[in-house]
């Protein structure tokens, strides 16, 4: 049975929603109709003159076999940054869920990174991973490794995605716990009478039980890996070496407020919204449905 | 300690109005920190001190693309500075937009302000004026690549420190050296597009750009992959091959490698100075830049980096008077040599440059003329003025881009340069039909 509320009239439920709609609106709908309104030009950067060109940006944009090839970088980044921040930190929050003693400590000490601005998460491991000063390269060096991001395009993929997913983890954890915290206990014990072990009644009770809240950060992820992390880099990688860390949205970024070409930086992020649009409906269409609510 | 700032704000939000009534304010945006930031206070506390009709007020507005960004926002929104620091890259951008800015020789001359265009030193000069010889904005902070020798790694390694580098081959012969006597770091450089492409063009007198390298048209095209550069190209790549020249990122990165001792030669803006001077612990010293006896006798003259003030539009004639008196005191020769001792940059004008020579600078820190020398023995030509090119920031990241696939082996140096010239000509004609 469903729980509904009904109001009489229609004053106060539009005063209950107008804050959601008035933030929406200014926020989301307004710049997003100009971007795609801007899209549609080629602009001097002052604003001084504008000239129409239709189609023509995404026409520029989708001749670039480069642009097409970011396509393609941004699977690969989206992908590994969703999964290696999902899956630490639901294993870091089924063991902090079995600790008995100090629980409250290790969750806190967990959770510190995702107060870490991106691009000073950034920042930290590039110099732990600077090729001639960090600490980490330095130690592979003696393991006879020669760690060079800056010429690699393989091992700079490996560190932006590394310094996006860490600090995410945190935010991962904190909602497998919480929801790890609402799988009830009879149902467990009941299984472990029965004589299943741990990763038995892990995979058999407890996961289908957090799959609303997996499916909710898969969603969440993917729009993170998506938009969030041009700061993480901008200050490791500038994009390189050659394109290989290049992804839609730093593109969005650097063509836009480096380059002063908006009328290409709107049009990529009007891709972008499409992109991310059909990504999300089409989760919603075929993952929910695996989804046990 | 919130009230207090809170205090703070108030009591600054109070006077100012104050200060703006007795004296016209004169908004100057800028982009320099640290050191520099510390110099560029001075200059404007002086000039503010040395007259009461104009107060300049500085604010730092991040780095260089950031203040750029931060000019064309706040001009959009009707809110712009009156001068605005704006790096030699964005030069095109500000070239073209007209009814944006308010060339500098126009300034200088409704203002009255003294203003000889003849005192600037000519490869500084150029970068910022038209073809016809009318001043656009006034240079500022403006550098040369030269070559930076850490002579104990070159002893270390076995190899007379002395020794003539005044060629890429006599170069390529001590890298050889150094790698036979065991250095790790032989040779490494600072923004690569900037020293190796652009001033290596300049200074060979062959063109990196049709259209006098853009100063004659917006319908320019890059000729970045003639046989000067495919040749300089293919011996770095061969030589990051042979790990001679280590890669260390599109920016300064190689700096530190340098200032911690780690790296015997480097190429890098005669700016490097003042840190260079302050952080390394070892003998170094500054030569010219080097050059290819195969293909040129003696080089041409090197072209500069850094910034220029820019005018904005839209201010009050009162306005305008104050940022012709404070540009005329920028470019005083006082200023310019102090200026020019602090940090390295060029002096802008010859007469600062004379004062300093005079002052005896040059005995007491030798080296720092180089790359005065470098940029005035010889007239400009064409090619060696500069480069006025748009959406060059953007050009520039291709370029690192390719030669990262040529440093890393897996495109030649011909390849790499076509494609730079397909991807950069492509933004050229975008940035054509938006001016």
């Amino acid at each position: 049975m469903e729980k509904r509320v009904t109001f009489r009239g229609w004053l106060l439920p539009l005063a209950l929603i107008a804050p959601q709609v008035i933030i929406s609106a200014v926020f989301f709908f307004y710049p997003a109709g100009q971007a795609v309104w801007q899209s549609l030009f080629i602009p001097d950067p002052f604003g001084l003159s504008s000239q129409f060109v239709g189609l023509g940006n995404f026409e520029f944009l989708l001749s670039d076999k480069f642009y097409r090839a970011s396509f393609v970088t941004t699977a690969i980044f989206s992908t590994l940054v969703t999964l290696c921040s999902m899956i630490p930190a639901l294993f870091l929050a089924v063991i902090a869920d079995r600790l008995i003693k100090g629980a409250g400590v290790y969750r806190t000490l967990l959770i510190w990174p995702y107060a870490v601005a991106p691009a000073v998460a950034g920042v930290l491991w590039l110099f732990m991973f600077n090729t001639r000063v960090g600490v980490v390269s330095w130690y592979l060096g003696q393991l006879g490794y020669d760690w060079n991001h800056v010429l690699n395009g393989t091992e700079a993929m490996g560190l932006v995605v590394v310094a996006s997913a860490w600090g995410r983890i945190s935010y991962n954890f904190l909602f497998f716990f919480a929801a790890l915290q609402s799988v009830p206990r009879s149902v467990i014990e009941a299984a472990a009478i029965d004589g299943a072990h741990f990763w038995r009644r892990f995979f058999t009770i407890v996961l289908p039980l957090l799959s609303p809240t997996a499916f909710f950060l898969l969603v969440v992820n993917v729009v993170y890996a998506f938009f969030e992390t041009f700061g993480v880099i901008h200050t490791i990688t500038g994009g390189g070496p050659q394109q290989s860390t290049t992804i839609l949205v730093y593109k969005v970024f650097s063509d836009g407020f480096v380059g002063q070409d908006l009328g290409s930086s709107s049009a990529q992020s009007v891709i972008l919204l499409v992109v991310v649009g059909l990504l999300t409906v089409i989760q919603f269409k075929y993952v929910e449905k695996r989804v046990h609510y | 300690m919130k009230k207090n700032l809170l205090g703070a704000l108030a009591v600054t939000t109070a006077l100012s109005p104050v200060a703006a009534m007795a004296q016209t304010e004169v908004q100057f945006w800028h982009a320099f920190t640290g050191r520099l930031g510390e110099l560029v206070k001075a200059q404007v506390e002086e000039f503010n001190a040395s007259q009461d009709e104009f107060v300049v007020v500085e604010s730092h507005k991040g780095n260089y693309s950031e203040t750029l960004n931060a000019g064309i926002a706040a001009f959009r929104a009707g809110e712009q500075p009156h001068i605005l620091m704006v790096f030699e890259v964005g030069t095109a951008t500000m070239m073209s937009a007209e009814g944006a800015i308010k060339p500098v020789y126009e300034v200088m001359a409704e203002s009255g302000a003294s203003f000889d265009p003849d005192a600037y030193i000519g490869a500084v000069k150029g970068y910022y004026t038209t073809t016809e010889g009318d001043m656009l904005s006034l240079p500022f902070n403006s550098s040369t690549p030269v070559l930076w020798v850490n002579r104990d790694a070159m002893e270390a390694a076995g190899v007379d420190p002395d020794t003539d580098l005044s060629t890429w081959e006599k170069v390529g012969e001590v890298l050889d050296q150094l790698k036979a006597g065991g250095e790790e770091c032989p040779l490494v450089t600072a923004w690569q597009s900037w020293i190796h492409l652009e001033n290596l063009s300049a200074y060979h007198d062959v063109p990196f750009a049709s259209q006098d390298n853009g100063f004659a048209g917006l319908d320019t095209e890059l000729m970045l992959n003639g046989p000067v550069q495919v040749a300089h190209l293919t011996a770095m790549g061969d030589w990051a091959k042979d790990g001679k020249f280590i890669y260390t990122g599109r920016r300064n990165e190689g700096g530190a490698n340098f200032r911690a001792g780690e790296c015997a030669l480097f190429t890098e803006s005669s700016a490097g100075y003042a840190g260079i001077s302050s952080e390394a612990e070892f003998a170094f010293d500054v030569r010219p830049l080097p050059y290819w006896e195969a293909v040129v006798s003696e080089p041409q003259n090197t072209i500069i980096g850094g910034a220029s003030l820019w005018v904005m539009e839209g201010h009050k004639a009162d306005e305008y008077k104050g940022v012709g008196e404070f540009l005329s005191f920028l470019s005083s020769s006082d200023v310019q040599a102090a200026w020019h001792q602090n940090t390295g940059y060029l002096p802008i004008t010859a007469e600062a440059g004379e004062a300093t020579r005079a002052a005896g600078f040059y005995d007491e820190n030798p080296g720092t003329d180089i790359a005065v020398i470098q940029m005035t023995a010889k007239e400009p030509t064409a090619n060696s003025k500069g480069l006025r090119l748009g959406s060059f920031d953007q050009i520039r990241g291709i370029i690192d881009e390719e030669l990262e696939a040529v440093w890393s082996g897996e495109k030649t140096a011909q390849e790499a340069m076509d494609s730079a010239k397909e991807r950069g000509d492509a933004l050229l004609r975008r940035f054509e039909s938006a001016n």
